[in-house]
């Protein structure tokens, strides 16, 4: 699955302050580390400050700081404000939506959706962060070509 | 063990809203005369204020082997925690001592299947290191 850049830039940015909650990270610190523009960074971490999962500290010094519940927010709540992520969408228009075969790949596409919202559903922020560490801590293991 | 089914039979009517009295006699039978080396019911006790200990949560599983084309591995079936005695570890202490049995015995992979529903304890599984594996469950309404 493909997420839109607005989500994905959202998602590192939660993982990236969620890190270490005691630490505020400006808009373009996280931008470097992410190869990301600070514009449209800065658009994102508005909208993740009006969610609660942020915060932004004013003044000299200034960044953003993680006021989320790392253990219970998910990928999903956190996608979920840019897209409308794994959602059955229905009454779409489709061509072909109404015929048979349209009805059988509707049935198999609402399959993946369902699967999607789970898995998205199931991971929270904290579980993402252990993920990291253990990547980190062993980062040549993986899929051999 | 017998002594704690009783609070076992209790607390899993209480999590699912099931009794399933008969099931939960069976298997542990079942565990006592067959396989008992590969087969594991545990429970997490808590010590009251008077020294009385009752089970709070519990995990069972077995290991398995050819099933679905897989190889030996150990299987999850149940994992439960009383609401009132969560967000303690007794979830973590209760996985980690059936992943250290399963692995005493040279089990390499251990699998357990949930709900697509049960965003609770599929963030549970995930959280103790738990991934999607290579099985997809497949099912067809036979009436």
């Amino acid at each position: 699955m493909k997420l839109q850049i607005a989500s994905l830039l959202a998602v590192y940015s939660v993982l990236e302050l969620a890190r270490d909650p005691d630490r505020q990270l400006s808009a373009a610190e996280i931008g470097t580390t992410f190869g990301m523009s600070t514009h449209h960074l800065a658009k994102v971490l508005h909208t993740l400050g009006r969610a609660g999962m942020v915060r932004s500290a004013r003044g000299a010094g200034g960044g953003y700081q993680f006021t989320g519940n790392a253990k219970r927010l998910t990928l999903l709540d956190v996608i979920r404000l840019f897209e409308p992520i794994g959602e059955h969408e229905s009454g779409r228009e489709d061509r072909g939506a109404d015929t048979d075969a349209g009805r059988a790949l509707t049935r198999i596409f609402n399959e993946i959706d369902d699967n999607t919202l789970a898995t998205l559903n199931s991971v929270t922020l904290s579980t993402m962060l252990k993920i990291m560490q253990k990547s980190a801590a062993a980062p040549n293991t993986g899929t051999e070509p | 063990m017998e002594a704690d089914l009783d609070e076992v039979i209790a607390l899993d009517e209480r999590v699912t809203t099931v009794r399933k009295a008969e099931y939960w006699q069976d298997l542990y039978t079942s565990y006592q005369t067959r396989r008992s080396g590969e087969r594991f019911f545990f429970v997490a006790e808590e010590t009251n204020d008077r020294g009385e200990k009752h089970v709070r949560g519990f995990v069972i599983g077995e290991v398995r082997a050819w099933e679905f084309g897989s190889t030996r591995c150990g299987w999850v079936f149940a994992i439960s925690v009383d609401p009132d005695a969560r967000l303690a570890g007794a979830g973590e202490q209760l996985l980690h001592a059936i992943s250290n049995a399963f692995r005493d015995i040279g089990v390499e992979t251990m699998r357990t299947m949930i709900s697509r529903d049960n965003h609770l304890l599929m963030s549970f599984f995930r959280g103790e290191g738990m991934m999607a594996g290579p099985y997809v469950q497949l099912e067809k309404d036979l009436i």
